[in-house]
């Protein structure tokens, strides 16, 4: 009986959950992919992004911060939900200045490997070009807002996981746009470090390390060999190996 | 301000950060990064939020404005649009300024504003935060005059900041003053138990615009097991079009807070907090002074009315120019000095609100429905109505009419008879509940104003038939565009697209294409949006195209037009090299 009660349903396929997990975790643990930027495991959701959208009864919601609950019936993978994905990357796209091929992320780009698993063939949507600063007063890192997506990925890395709360989103609208938490507002001012979460998170090329453009050449990167459902459910399974090596410490200490 | 959140129980600063912030942007003109520093420091904040707040509110700003800083309101009543002029052009000209940019000997700054909430008054605008109405180019000439002439404000002619309210319709809650402390009185003398009964048996549903049952909403806070619980009166009236709440305010605060306190007795709060919006200030000191009557009649404070363990107390905060903030969570999180960023729900405020204890969040004129209830008792308040739709709506009527003001009716009442009421005639069409709620037409106004036909959070905003509708849709989507809190990627960037989109179409460069992506976002938006902002913002454009598809085809190109305007893409590249020739044109 608390078999039953304990299972969602998406797409048709039973899945097992427990009490408290998210639609995006019940998920991700049975191997099903549901498209995914802002959310990252381990991490307290945002729920940002609406990639993750899902109906149930008719209502879209985020599969990212939705509790799963008993007998919910959830369509995900549906010719509907995946083109509203596909535009959404489309307006991310519009939004920033994302010129894929001058830029170090590429094949490694989540936003670039989201459009290719949607079938994303063009922008749609006229272009933004909007003006945003570009931060490289840091001698390690570089912080190019111009490609952010503002996912809060970087945000929630550096206060949950780094411990440092280096970046903010500040700014209403299209004004929004990632903050620095510096007395001069700089990347060098702060206490950020190449080996921070924070830095190495960022699903676009918007946060970069310097100095160690095209090492993997271009066809040899993660893109080039797989898909970004196949990393997502790769990341979910590391990530939570990494929350329970964490929690074991814990209770051990 | 001195007073705000003095009863505060949590470690949260003594004064609220909005109004710290308020006090500086008005001593200082702006707020500096030496001052966000200074102020991260005093309320041990990361410098980070206290820059992300200055950048969320409309009302800071980083760059200093002018000593007479001037926004003219841009809603579709109480906008600077009139009758063919542009009444902030023609201020901007007179003072030579631009719009935007505050004047090089930082005499002058003049911008505008989401509506102020005095549709019934003219054209109106804000100078340094004081509602000036019934504008007309006459006033504009005389008020450029002042200010040329850099005579201080508390000089200008007082009869230029009145504010006539007019209320051409009472009924049920605007017909008798309640006498303060009478629905106080009877809740002590039947218990909390019995006094959610009777709100209960009213029926009384929210007037903030959901319309979820308030009984319900008192009963899952009180039952929540808490550290403490509070109450919060939303007075955030953002949504274009309505001020009743304005009107609600100013003549009867004395129910308002009887609401509150009653809601505290039954929910067991100790604090209530009154969500003010910054446009509203000039209220802040006719509600502290009905504040203090209430603390020296015992009607607020410690033993309220002798009894021996109901304490309460109201704090005001005042909030900095932000209509996302009259989404519940929104607000709350701005109380809890952070961007207005709606939460995640669920949880809701009923169970996790203010600082993540119980809390109950109503409207204005809901705590006011809910003192007359008690006072007068529910069968009072549910013979009038509809089945579904019990009570009264007080109604905000502006726009093409001869009688724009406040009218109260039982719900039930049909859209044609408010028209005739206030004096509208060849009405083209009707915008209900503001830019969020429904755009109709004539064959639609024998529709009803209840929960179950046409639902409204007051706004009632009228057009005439010599108004042009695509000018109607581009000032809501610009003011969704403007007030989208940024959070979510389909509200951000679609209302933006569907702004740049209707505004291509009225510039005539739009082709049938772009009806289909005019549809394609509004259903993006509309669906996949994380609050209801996002959800209702593309409504009026799905109305218009349903009703008034004409307004949006007469403006369409029949052949290819490029997207953007390639003469105007060569503009910046005409200013560097300094020509304006010929040959530095497209054809
Ligand atoms: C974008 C947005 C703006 C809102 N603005 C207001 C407002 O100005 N005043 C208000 O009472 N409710 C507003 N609401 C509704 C509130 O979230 C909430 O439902 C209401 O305050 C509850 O009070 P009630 O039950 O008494 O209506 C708004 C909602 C949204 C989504
Ligand atoms: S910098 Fe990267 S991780 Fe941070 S908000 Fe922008 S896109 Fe997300
Ligand atoms: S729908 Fe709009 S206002 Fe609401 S969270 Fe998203 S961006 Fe913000
Ligand atoms: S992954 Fe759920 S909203 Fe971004
Ligand atoms: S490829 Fe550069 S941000 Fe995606």
């Amino acid at each position: 009986m608390s078999a039953i009660q304990n299972t969602i349903r998406i797409d048709n396929q039973a899945i097992p959950f427990t009490p408290g997990q998210t639609i995006m975790d019940a998920a991700l643990a049975a191997k099903v992919y549901i498209p995914h930027l802002c959310h990252y495991p381990g991490l307290p959701p945002s729920g940002n992004c609406r990639l993750c959208i899902v109906e149930i009864e008719n209502r879209s919601v985020a599969a990212c911060t939705t509790p799963a609950a008993a007998d919910q019936t959830i369509c995900s993978n549906t010719p509907e939900l995946n083109e509203a994905r596909k535009a959404l990357t489309q307006m991310l796209f519009v939004e920033g200045d994302h010129i894929c091929p001058s830029c170090e992320k590429t094949g490694n780009c989540k936003l670039q490997a989201m459009a290719y698993y949607l079938g994303m063939l063009d922008d749609h949507f006229p272009q933004f070009y909007q003006r945003r600063e570009i931060d490289a007063s840091h001698p390690d890192i570089l912080l190019d807002r111009r490609r952010c997506i503002l996912c809060d990925l970087c945000v929630r890395a550096s206060r949950e996981v780094d411990g440092k709360n280096v970046f903010a989103i500040a700014g209403r609208g299209t004004k929004a746009h990632l903050i620095v938490n510096s007395p001069s507002g700089k990347l060098a001012d702060s206490s950020i470090a190449t080996t921070d979460l924070a830095t190495t998170i960022c699903p676009v090329g918007a946060i970069l390390i310097k100095e160690q453009g095209y090492q993997v050449p271009i066809g040899q990167r993660i893109y080039d060999h797989h898909t970004i459902r196949e990393t997502s459910l790769q990341e979910h399974i590391a990530g939570c190996d990494k929350l329970k090596r964490k929690e074991h410490q814990d209770t051990e200490r | 301000m001195s007073n705000s959140c003095q009863h505060n129980s949590s470690n949260l600063p003594q004064e609220h950060l909005l109004h710290r912030l308020h006090a500086l942007q008005q001593e200082y003109l702006h707020i500096s990064p030496q001052a966000m520093q200074q102020v991260a420091v005093e309320f041990n904040l990361p410098l980070s939020q206290v820059a992300g707040i200055v950048a969320f509110y409309s009302f800071f700003s980083a760059q200093p404005c002018g000593r007479f800083h001037i926004l003219f309101s841009n809603c579709t009543s109480c906008g600077y649009l009139l009758a063919g002029q542009n009444l902030m052009q023609l201020l901007a000209q007179q003072l030579q300024v631009t719009p935007g940019k505050t004047r090089a000997d930082g005499l002058i700054s003049i911008g505008e504003t989401s509506c102020i909430g005095l549709c019934d008054q003219g054209a109106s605008l804000l100078v340094n935060g004081i509602p000036l109405t019934h504008l007309n180019p006459d006033k504009i000439a005389q008020i450029a005059q002042q200010i040329t002439a850099n005579i201080s404000m508390d000089e200008w002619p007082g009869e230029w900041f009145e504010i006539h309210d007019t209320i051409h319709r009472r009924n049920l809650l605007l017909t008798t003053q309640l006498a303060p402390g009478n629905a106080l009185q009877q809740a002590i003398t039947h218990g909390a138990a019995e006094t959610l009964t009777t709100i209960q048996q009213s029926g009384l549903n929210g007037r903030g615009g959901a319309g979820f049952n308030t009984g319900k909403k008192w009963q899952l806070c009180r039952e929540k097991l808490g550290d403490a619980h509070y109450v919060i009166c939303n007075a955030d009236e953002g949504e274009p079009g309505t001020f009743k709440d304005r009107v609600l305010l100013h003549h009867h605060a004395e129910a308002l807070f009887e609401g509150m306190t009653l809601c505290a007795f039954v929910i067991g709060a100790n604090k209530g907090l009154v969500y003010l919006r910054g446009e509203y200030r000039y209220l802040l000191s006719h509600l502290q002074t009905v504040l203090s009557q209430r603390r020296n009649q015992g009607l607020l404070g410690r033993h309220i009315l002798n009894h021996a363990d109901f304490h309460f107390d109201i704090d005001l905060v005042v909030g900095a120019g932000a209509y996302i903030c009259g989404e519940e969570s929104a607000l709350i999180e701005s109380l809890e000095v952070k961007p207005g960023i709606p939460r995640i729900r669920p949880p809701f405020p009923v169970t996790h609100g203010y600082l993540g204890q119980p809390t109950v969040v109503n409207n204005v004129e809901t705590l006011i429905a809910a003192a007359h209830i008690v006072a007068h008792g529910s069968s009072w308040f549910n013979s009038v109505g509809t089945q579904k739709s019990i009570g009264t709506k007080i109604l905000s009527v502006s726009g093409d009419c001869r009688l724009p003001g406040i009218y109260e009716y039982p719900f039930g009442v049909r859209i044609q008879q408010i028209l005739d009421d206030c004096g509208a005639q060849r009405v083209q069409a009707v915008q209900i509940g503001g830019p969020a709620g429904k755009l109709i037409g004539a064959p639609d106004f024998n529709h009803t104003i209840s929960f179950e036909d046409i639902s409204t959070g007051g706004s009632f905003l009228i057009f005439g038939h010599q108004r042009d509708l695509l000018a109607v849709h581009r000032n809501f989507a610009h003011f969704f565009a403007h007030e989208s809190c940024g959070f979510c990627t389909p509200c951000r960037v679609g209302t933006q697209l569907l702004k740049n989109n209707l505004d291509k179409i009225a510039e005539g460069r739009g082709t049938t294409n772009d009806i289909e992506t005019l549809k394609q976002l509004a259903f993006l938006i509309q669906h996949h949006s994380h609050c209801g902002l996002g959800h209702t913002a593309a409504n009026h454009v799905l109305d218009g195209l349903q009703h008034f598809p004409q307004v949006f085809a007469t403006h369409l190109n029949q052949h290819f037009v490029a997207q953007f305007d390639l003469d105007q893409a060569l503009e910046s590249a005409r200013q560097i090299t300094r020509r304006d020739d010929a040959a530095a044109h497209l054809d």
